[in-house]
């Protein structure tokens, strides 16, 4: 068992013949992902990954053809918010969107839209996911990780790395790693995360990645303190970062004193979760 | 990107608000020259970057041009929380019955745009917003409807206004809501919107910020964007695409991702050190953003040492080494340099550095021990 992704998943590439989709198709492929499809418009027909992908001129088309049930989105910041209706439109119950730079109003109307109609959206601005020896959906690099009882979720792409690789090294794997964005508005939040891995058989313990800027790690620690039997341990990052600055993620911002790393800590020290000093710390509190 | 107040106010006069008269001026002489215009008594009023004008006084009334010739001498001298005063806008002078606060944001937990409002407006709003949260109205916004009119009408009534200004406040709220959403502004705001003696509501302040990332869509405001107001390496590196900010310490830091950059950087202070800069490549970094981001990181003079940590999965690690040979070509580089590749192409990359004279690094603890080592040298 994982959570939202396995052998099963039926994975459609929006924007598959770009440089970025090309290369990360490849990646996935090799990882053994079950690729069904690609969806680049006016590239219709073609296929690509030595003649195994076919390419479709549209979502809905990929779809009806392949029973696609899971669409990952590499498509430049202008065209992603169409690419997120499009998916949603086509009857993609699942969409992970990678895409980074996203303008905060269009992500404010693709959730609203998707969530009237009932579609997963992960991410923008994410690493995708990852359930270790079944399928990689995204840029996660699949030999960073092992498979294990651990699951993994994060508002932040390379410092997940971090945590999965450190992991791997004391030999602990991960039931799924889900890398769910660094913007103000993304599709999926901590505690739906937090709430698939407290219900997933496989999952024993999970660790959790914040960083500065907006509330939803105090969110989660109250969740985690009133919902969750499981282990948690927690990283925070930003913690030497000035407030007012944007710290690269569009989210990442310390505003009128809220949202402070030492306000999220505390939170989350409360509600039982070890708190680690430092990413590669995460992997040692685990074993303890 | 933050907009100054005369610029705000343009947009927002596009859209049906009305704001006093008045025009921005660089220099006390000009100053003169519109107070003269609007007929004699004008309000001074320095346009920088930070909160706080009028209590710092960078705010004057002027009672007639001479006075206003020497008010904006004086303020055309401030620094104002270490900005300079560049320009200043000179306005026709109001007469104030009511300051009201009116604003759309996004609420990022909702995940809509909220319209605030409150009938404390003025100076003191955020103290309102502190003490007593509930003399501020708010207004979930659809993103996908709109503002309706009755949800002004809402908030008029729930500012008691005076039912004789509710059509020309659902004009007002409308037309910022307008600005707002066509601008792709994160903040709209007007404080205060004032009740005039002639019983008229009058925008009187504004201030507009703007999503970076829905710049491509309005080059206008692109335009608008006043460099003079930020740090030149920032400028410079918003050219390539990079996200740099400058901090007091004496390692720099190159890293991808922004949780890992902000993570990196606790990591520095955590064994002792104090990170120079914050510094993004993002995502899918080519050799000559690589190569940018480190001049840009070599132009601070505190820099005593560098770390670089890159953790590849969009980004390939063979393309941030060649980057990184490319700049120490170029910039001869004479600080000691701590690097850390893993992921996509690490060892491709770390063959390309082996001759390049760099302390290598297995984990970021270990990196940044290092780092902490070499700046103290």
């Amino acid at each position: 068992m994982s959570i939202l992704i396995d052998k099963n998943t039926r994975l459609v590439v929006q924007g598959i013949t770009g440089n970025e989709g090309m290369f990360h198709t490849q990646q996935m492929f090799a990882y053994g992902t079950n690729i069904v499809g690609g969806v680049t418009p006016g590239k219709g027909g073609e296929w690509v990954v030595n003649g195994k992908i076919p390419v479709f001129d549209s979502v809905k088309l990929a779809a009806d053809a392949t029973g696609a049930n899971c669409s990952v989105i590499f498509v430049p910041a202008k065209f992603a918010p169409d690419a997120m209706f499009e998916a949603a439109d086509a009857g993609i119950p699942l969409i992970v969107c990678i895409t980074e730079g996203v303008a905060v109003q269009d992500m404010m109307r693709v959730r609203n839209y998707l969530d009237q109609k009932r579609v997963r959206l992960i991410g923008p601005n994410c690493p995708g996911m990852l359930t270790p020896g079944e399928a990689k959906v995204g840029i996660i690099p699949g030999n960073i990780a092992i498979p294990g009882n651990v699951g993994v979720v994060s508002r932040s792409g390379t410092l997940t790395y971090e945590a999965l690789y450190a992991m791997k090294n004391i030999g602990l794997g991960a039931s799924t790693c889900v890398g769910i964005g660094g913007d103000p508005v993304n599709g999926t939040n901590f505690i739906d995360v937090l709430d698939m891995f407290e219900h997933d058989a496989q999952t024993e313990k999970v660790v959790m990645i914040g960083e500065i800027g907006g509330t939803d790690e105090e969110k989660a620690a109250e969740f985690i303190s009133k919902k969750m039997t499981k282990p948690v341990v927690g990283f925070i990052a930003g913690q030497t970062a000035p407030p007012g600055k944007r710290m690269g993620h569009a989210g990442a911002i310390i505003e009128g004193g809220a949202g402070t790393a030492a306000d999220k800590i505390k939170a989350l020290e409360a509600a039982g979760v070890k708190v680690a000093k430092h990413p590669e710390e995460i992997a040692s509190l685990l074993k303890s | 990107m933050k907009l100054h107040e005369y610029q705000s106010k343009l947009i927002f006069s596009k859209y049906g608000i009305p704001i006093p008269k008045g025009r921005v001026a660089a220099t006390a002489e000009a100053a003169r020259q519109i107070a003269q215009e609007l007929g004699g008594r004008a309000v001074i009023k320095a346009q920088v970057l930070v909160g706080g004008r009028g209590k710092a006084g960078g705010i004057k009334v002027a009672k007639d041009p001479n006075d206003a010739e020497q008010l904006a001498t004086q303020i055309l001298k401030m620094e104002i929380k270490g900005l300079p005063v560049r320009k200043i806008l000179v306005d026709e002078a109001a007469s104030i019955e009511t300051e009201i606060y009116l604003a759309i944001t996004n609420d990022r937990a909702a995940r809509r745009p909220v319209m605030m409002a409150s009938a404390a407006g003025g100076v003191d709003i955020e103290e309102v917003a502190r003490e007593t949260p509930e003399k501020i109205i708010k207004i979930y916004i659809d993103p996908l409807l709109g503002l309706r009119d009755y949800q002004t009408r809402d908030i008029a009534a729930g500012i008691d206004l005076p039912r004789e200004l509710w059509r020309d406040f659902n004009v007002i709220a409308q037309g910022l809501w307008r600005a707002y959403a066509e601008n792709d502004a994160t903040l709209a705001e007007i404080n205060p919107l004032i009740i005039n003696k002639e019983k008229k509501l009058v925008a009187l302040d504004g201030k507009m910020l703007i999503d970076d990332n829905a710049l491509f869509r309005h080059a206008d405001l692109a335009e608008l964007r006043d460099i003079d107001e930020e740090a030149p390496a920032e400028t410079e590196a918003r050219k390539y695409g990079l996200t740099y900010i400058k901090l007091d310490g004496s390692i720099g830091c190159m890293v991808n991702g922004a949780g890992l950059a902000m993570a990196s950087m606790d990591v520095i202070k955590l064994f002792g050190g104090e990170p120079a800069n914050f510094l993004d490549i993002g995502g899918g970094a080519g050799a000559d953003k690589v190569a940018a981001a480190m001049k840009i990181i070599l132009t601070d003079p505190n820099v005593k040492a560098v770390l670089f940590n890159i953790f590849g999965g969009i980004t390939r690690c063979d393309e941030v080494a060649k980057g990184i040979l490319v700049a120490m070509e170029e910039v001869k580089p004479k600080v000691p340099m701590v690097v850390r590749l893993v992921g996509t192409n690490a060892e491709e990359g770390r063959r390309l550095l082996e001759n390049a004279n760099m302390i290598t690094a297995e984990t970021l603890a270990d990196a940044a021990q290092k780092a902490v080592k070499a700046a103290t040298k």
